[in-house]
């Protein structure tokens, strides 16, 4: 089962003038398993997700998905064949309730069709998927308007935007920074449960410690390039690895 | 028996702002009264007005219609600086078309509607992608451009316009399908912005980015938006141009875009009902400050920052709260 290639990057590279933000980085990621992405600050992590989902154009290399290409496919296309992801900076929409925030990809045409064309009673689904992620569902929470909400609810409710698309892989943009480790601890349960539910997903993380304990496979950048890739543990022994972090990260 | 006061709408409001649990006829008037009254009270007006005011509230319904156009825009992440885009628009269409073709303005006025509403939305295509001051700086510059290129190249009458064209019949009917309309666009408008469809455009004009990574294509909401505000807009335009029985270089004036503008700053935006209610404050006082010559504009002027400053949400907003704030007296059970 984890064998099956769902996702593969070939040589992706964007530029931005001179410089390199991602660098001929190419991986392949199994059905099912969870990726980790580290590197130090600048190193490429916000952009290779972004090239992953459509929302930067690749310089050059290719991005396939289930056997498709799909570079060059604009964010929206990307998203409907099922690859959903999470902002670092989080995007919620500050005007609605905090449970309208799913509306929003409920009533996408994806959520439609796997439903076979009929929405059902999505206030309902999307206050199941708040609860999931950890709203308390009969406090008032989930009917506040999100700019109301503190960060930590904010970034939760990142998580369950992605799960409200019921995509392939999940794209997940620092989706720990910020969070306390009591709420961290209380996310990877639930990031362990979309993985048995059989989602892949593609973690991009500063916080290593609680990262290791999910990842499967992590892949290091490095200016834009990949310096490692392996398991967890035998990826910081890597003499290059320990090289670019050298210092507070490692050491967490 | 004990007793306590109440908030009104407490009760009313079962779960969001658009279900209401209603038990007694005061609490349907309490909700029907702020919707009833105003509708009510302009129709009165344009019965007891004299022709001359009646044609300023014909004027003012058709600001109005601007401004929902306006904040409609708005509500869809589109910030707008040239409402006369299309109003000028609407109304070339209305004037050519009755003018060249003889055609009727129970013909020409529903054609510019849909015509000027479509013209507008292709010219502005290849800029929905331009967010914030980058898409309001095209808006604002495309009527300014139109005026010159109609000027420069004598079309459609040149400088001098088109004149002499069909009326729609009495003061009366104009001033009917005027208020009609209006309150139809605001309701109906209204009714739409609480559906789903009106989620995905505040989702969009909230955050367009997250609304793409939820699988939607943006730019065909965004198109269909600007397709509603621009028809509304264009609408204006060929009513006015009949109801003037001219068209002219005017039509593309700056007044078009910031005189709504004016309206969502004064009334409040967001709402539609606010821009509608601005647009009723600010029309009819410039007419009435007509008398004071010269210093009208800075009187105009004075208020407008008077009303802007000291309401900066907009009076509906703050109107709307201190109704649900109403009280009454309950008893309580010991």
């Amino acid at each position: 089962m984890k064998q099956e290639v769902i996702l593969e990057a070939q040589g992706l590279s964007r530029y931005f003038g001179g410089v390199k933000a991602v660098d001929g980085v190419s991986f392949s990621l199994r059905r099912n398993e969870v990726l980790g992405v580290i590197g130090p600050n600048g190193s490429g992590k916000t952009t290779l997700a972004n090239l992953l989902t459509g929302f930067v154009k690749p310089s050059k290399g290719r991005v396939i998905f289930e056997g498709k290409d799909i570079t060059g496919m604009p964010p929206y296309k990307v998203a409907d064949l099922g690859i959903a992801r999470s902002f670092q900076m989080v995007k919620p929409f500050y005007q609605l309730a905090a449970f309208k925030n799913l509306n929003v990809a409920l009533l996408s045409p994806r959520v439609r069709r796997l439903a076979g064309g009929r929405f059902g009673d999505r206030d309902a689904v999307a206050k199941d998927l708040l609860e999931e992620v950890g709203f308390e569902r009969d406090s008032w929470v989930i009917n506040h308007q999100a700019a109301s909400l503190p960060h930590g609810y904010l970034k939760r409710l990142e998580l369950a935007k992605c799960m409200a698309l019921q995509p392939e892989i999940i794209v997940l943009d620092e989706l720990f920074s910020g969070l306390s480790l009591a709420e961290v601890a209380s996310l990877v349960p639930v990031i362990e449960k979309l993985v048995h539910q059989g989602k892949t997903l593609v973690m991009i993380e500063h916080r290593l410690k609680e990262l290791f304990r999910i990842a499967d496979r992590v892949i290091v950048l490095n200016f834009g390039q990949k310096i490692a890739e392996g398991q967890p543990d035998q990826v910081m022994e890597d003499p290059q690895v320990k090289g670019a972090y050298l210092g507070s990260e490692a050491e967490e | 028996m004990a007793k306590r006061k109440e908030r009104i709408d407490r009760g009313i409001k079962v779960r969001s702002e658009d279900i209401f649990a209603l038990t007694s006829w005061r609490e349907m008037l309490y909700l029907a009264a702020p919707r009833v009254v105003p509708v009510l009270a302009l129709f009165l007006l344009g019965l007891v007005a004299t022709p001359y005011w009646e044609r300023v509230l014909i004027t003012t319904c058709m600001f109005a219609l601007l401004a929902i156009s306006w904040d409609l825009l708005n509500s869809a992440g589109m910030v707008s600086l040239g409402q006369a885009l299309f109003f000028g628009v609407g109304a070339y269409i209305a004037g050519t078309l009755n003018h060249y073709l003889g055609l009727p303005p129970a013909l020409t006025i529903p054609i510019a509607t849909v015509g000027g509403g479509a013209l507008c939305t292709l010219a502005l295509l290849p800029v929905l992608r331009l967010r914030g001051i980058y898409f309001a700086m095209v808006t604002l510059i495309l009527p300014l451009m139109i005026e010159r290129v109609i000027e420069a190249t004598k079309i459609f009458g040149g400088t001098e316009g088109i004149s002499g064209l069909s009326t729609m019949g009495s003061v009366h009917l104009e001033f009917l399908v005027a208020a009609v309309l209006v309150f139809v666009a605001l309701f109906g408008f209204r009714r739409m912005m609480g559906t789903d469809y009106g989620l995905l455009l505040k989702g969009i004009s909230d955050n367009d980015r997250a609304v793409m990574s939820a699988g939607m294509n943006i730019y065909v909401y965004k198109a269909q938006a600007l397709f509603m505000a621009a028809s509304v807009g264009s609408f204006a335009g060929a009513f006015m141009t009949h109801a003037y029985q001219f068209v002219g270089m005017p039509v593309f004036a700056l007044d078009y875009s910031i005189i709504p503008i004016a309206s969502v700053a004064v009334g409040g935006m967001g709402t539609l009902a606010g821009p509608m209610l601005g647009s009723f404050i600010l029309v009819p006082l410039s007419e009435l400050l007509r008398g004071l010559g010269g210093l009208r504009v800075v009187i105009y002027a004075v208020i407008l920052v008077v009303c802007t400053v000291g309401l900066p949400e907009g009076i509906f907003h703050y109107l709307a709260r201190k109704y649900n704030q109403f009280e009454r007296w309950v008893g309580v059970e010991r």
